[in-house]
């Protein structure tokens, strides 16, 4: 918990800052407002960490959760009845994605931000032929539901993102959160001391896709078809993530770190639109994090030896 | 003793960035049309908060086309694609030769809901007519260069007359031009610079599309409402002229436009623009779109954020008239009809005929108004069909406009 402290402290500030300038945000309904804006992020963030807690990249998350929403329009077409069978294949097609980038990187490997750039511009190419230039079809409203409706005053997207941060915790505290640590701190130990190191960061990859198809249900909910749903998403995952102190290169951070850095981020999009910031500068802001965040993290160079053991 | 030194380090660097960029909503207004100034009204210097006009902008078309929206087309009430408005008939005898006729066409694109109606339209009219007996087309998939190579290549084959729907005006000027001695050419849609062709057709325009919309804002929002307008994207005459008529009319006006942003026309930008400026400026009081793609995500922002759906504008697209019927809005549609894909076979078989047709066509362009909503809204379309494509009694509607 101590690890977390700072990433919290700059997020409570922040929502601090956000209460002052627009009092709706303490009501219930403002600040679930707020967690369901931030959910998708907060998800695809946690999915990143995986990947960059082992020591890789996924670029590929934002191109993904475009042609996943894409492909949901084109095979639900409206019809009520396609809605769940299309949600489960969203998840293996987010899955099969992460594996192959996994595979790439770790029986041939490539670098992983050659993998998954190459397959950012491969699955944006392949919409771009396969829509020509405008997505068809259309969302059933049970598949909006998602992304737009709530289970009495909760909206579904923050009860999916409190299922997803339980499975996330679970899954770090479990055997498979120590092992992917260790790979990720010194491969080469790991695999000496027994870890499978090829297939554990596989299946970070792997979830990483997931954490992309659930982030396209919500997000695809939310405002329905659109071609550019996911674009920039991959830059905000990982811009949270090493908001969060998430080393690059792998070995240290914790996970609730990740997720507290997508709410900072989303905080911080907040704050400047309160006070008439818009859009375009949302990516300098981003630019500026990220440089200064791994900037001040390379700054610290003896490591503790027990930090692989710190999780979640 | 390090790590605790780098937290304080990462705090004090958050903390100075957050005050960086919250000290620059103190500067005035950047550029003119700029979205991010928007928040800055009309600033110290008097200048408009809507930005500078266009430099599309010509006044005499403008006024021309504001004109004609009121004006009696002539032609059969009951078929407009073969209505004009202020015809100046030119003689085709010249073009006159007997049947079949091989006809092409060279199209800028398909890759949007309203060209794709309309394409589906034109091959209805096509298959419609007989004396054709054959309909040759090359798709330009969006490409100036492309078009080029098109055009000179369906010049080469032998056609009867030669329909184009330019992809941009400037750059297919000189290949259209090329065109016109040696086949009669109609262009439609967009226009070209040059008055070659023997026929241009038109709806009125996008002054006429844009002031429908913000007028009908002017009359249902109350003076000193707050006015969001949301573009495309710049630079494109026909987006262009929507919004600097649109301009016109607020700047006239009491309302207060209180940001113009560009969507891309994406459902998931426009949403979050909307929600945007809910959150900022506690409500908007009128939506102006230049185009109703993105109609019924706005729509949606106010309906998650639980407030009521402000007065605004869509276009003819079936997913927005539903939206309109079943939530009771107050709005209008402006259109672009659909059905000029139509008038452009008809046209190029008229001056193949010997008849004569306005050297330019200019089609009635009405705005779906709510007295006139049920008309328009037809239930079983898909949500990306446009309702004034005058195809309901072409052979194969419903389905092969993907209706049931």
């Amino acid at each position: 918990m101590r690890r977390n402290l700072p990433i919290l402290g700059v997020l409570a500030v922040l929502l601090v800052a956000i209460a002052i300038a627009n009092p709706f945000f303490l009501e219930p309904e403002g600040f679930l407002a707020f967690v369901k804006r931030a959910a998708p992020l907060a998800i695809l963030a946690a999915g990143q960490y995986f990947v960059i807690v082992s020591g890789e990249f996924d670029l590929s998350v934002g191109s993904l959760v475009t042609a996943e929403v894409v492909i949901a329009a084109r095979l639900i077409d409206g019809d009520p009845g396609a809605t769940w069978p299309v949600v489960l294949l969203l998840l293996a097609f987010g899955a099969l994605i992460g594996l192959v980038n996994g595979m790439v990187t770790t029986l041939l490997k490539v670098p992983s931000f050659i993998v998954t750039l190459g397959m950012l511009l491969i699955l944006s190419g392949a919409v771009f032929l396969w829509t020509g230039g405008s997505p068809r079809g259309a969302l059933s409203e049970e598949f909006r539901q998602f992304g737009r409706g709530s289970l009495g005053p909760v909206p579904w997207s923050v009860l999916i993102l409190v299922a997803a941060v339980a499975a996330v915790i679970a899954l770090m505290r479990s055997d498979f959160g120590r092992t992917l640590l260790a790979a990720g701190d010194n491969p080469v130990a790991a695999r000496l001391s027994g870890v499978r190191v090829l297939r554990v960061k596989t299946t970070a990859f792997v979830l990483s896709g997931l954490s992309a198809a659930v982030c396209a249900v919500l997000l695809g909910g939310f405002a329905g078809v659109s071609a550019k749903v996911g674009e920039g998403l991959e830059f905000q995952a990982i811009t949270a993530v090493v908001l969060g102190g998430v080393a690059l290169g792998g070995g240290r951070g914790s996970a609730v770190a990740a997720i507290a850095g997508a709410f900072t981020l989303q905080a911080l999009f907040t704050l400047l639109n309160l006070y008439g910031i818009s859009g375009a500068l949302e990516f300098t802001v981003q630019g500026l994090i990220l440089v200064l965040a791994v900037a001040l993290g390379s700054v610290q160079f003896p490591r503790r030896a027990k930090s692989a053991s710190t999780t979640a | 003793m390090p790590h605790i030194h780098r937290r304080v380090l990462a705090a004090a660097a958050m903390a100075s960035l957050v005050a960086l960029t919250g000290c620059s909503s103190d500067l005035p207004a950047d550029g003119p049309g700029s979205g991010a100034s928007s928040d800055a009204g009309k600033g110290a210097d008097g200048k408009k908060k809507t930005g500078d006009q266009s430099s599309f902008f010509v006044q005499a078309d403008y006024e021309a086309q504001l004109a004609m929206r009121t004006k009696q087309p002539t032609g059969p009430a009951d078929k407009p694609w073969e209505q004009s408005i202020d015809p100046q008939p030119v003689d085709t005898a010249k073009y006159k030769k007997a049947g079949p006729y091989k006809l092409c066409f060279s199209n800028a694109a398909t890759n949007n809901p309203w060209r794709q109606v309309g394409w589906k339209t034109m091959q209805a009219e096509v298959a419609a007519h007989k004396e054709i007996a054959d309909f040759t087309v090359l798709d330009a998939e969006g490409k100036d260069d492309k078009q080029i190579s098109d055009i000179a290549e369906l010049t080469a084959k032998g056609c009867d007359a030669l329909i184009v729907s330019p992809n941009t005006t400037a750059t297919l000027t000189p290949a259209v031009k090329g065109a016109c001695p040696k086949v009669p050419v109609i262009v439609f849609d967009r226009g070209v610079g040059t008055d070659c062709p023997v026929t241009f057709i038109k709806p009125i325009g996008g002054y006429a599309f844009g002031a429908d919309g913000a007028e009908f804002l002017t009359q249902k929002v109350k003076p000193g409402g707050k006015i969001l307008a949301l573009r495309i994207l710049p630079g494109v005459d026909v987006l262009e002229t929507r919004w600097s008529a649109a301009k016109k009319t607020f700047d006239d006006s009491k309302l207060d436009v209180v940001g113009v942003e560009f969507t891309d026309g994406d459902a998931a930008k426009t949403k979050s623009i909307v929600t945007n400026y809910i959150q900022r400026h506690g409500k908007i009081d009128g939506l102006w779109l230049d185009a109703g793609a993105t109609s019924v995500a706005a729509v949606e922002a106010f309906e998650d954020a639980g407030l009521p759906v402000p007065p605004l504008n869509g276009e003819d697209q079936q997913d927005f008239l539903q939206k309109w019927k079943d939530a009771k809005l107050t709005a209008i549609a402006p259109t672009y009809p659909t059905y000029q894909w139509r008038t452009a076979v008809i046209a190029a078989l008229k001056i193949l005929k010997g008849e004569s047709v306005p050297k330019v066509w200019n089609l009635p362009q009405p705005a779906i108004t709510e007295d006139k909503l049920n008309d328009y809204l037809k239930p079983g379309m898909p949500p990306l069909h446009y309702a004034l494509c005058g195809c309901e009694k072409m052979d194969g509607y419903p389905q092969k406009w993907g209706g049931k």
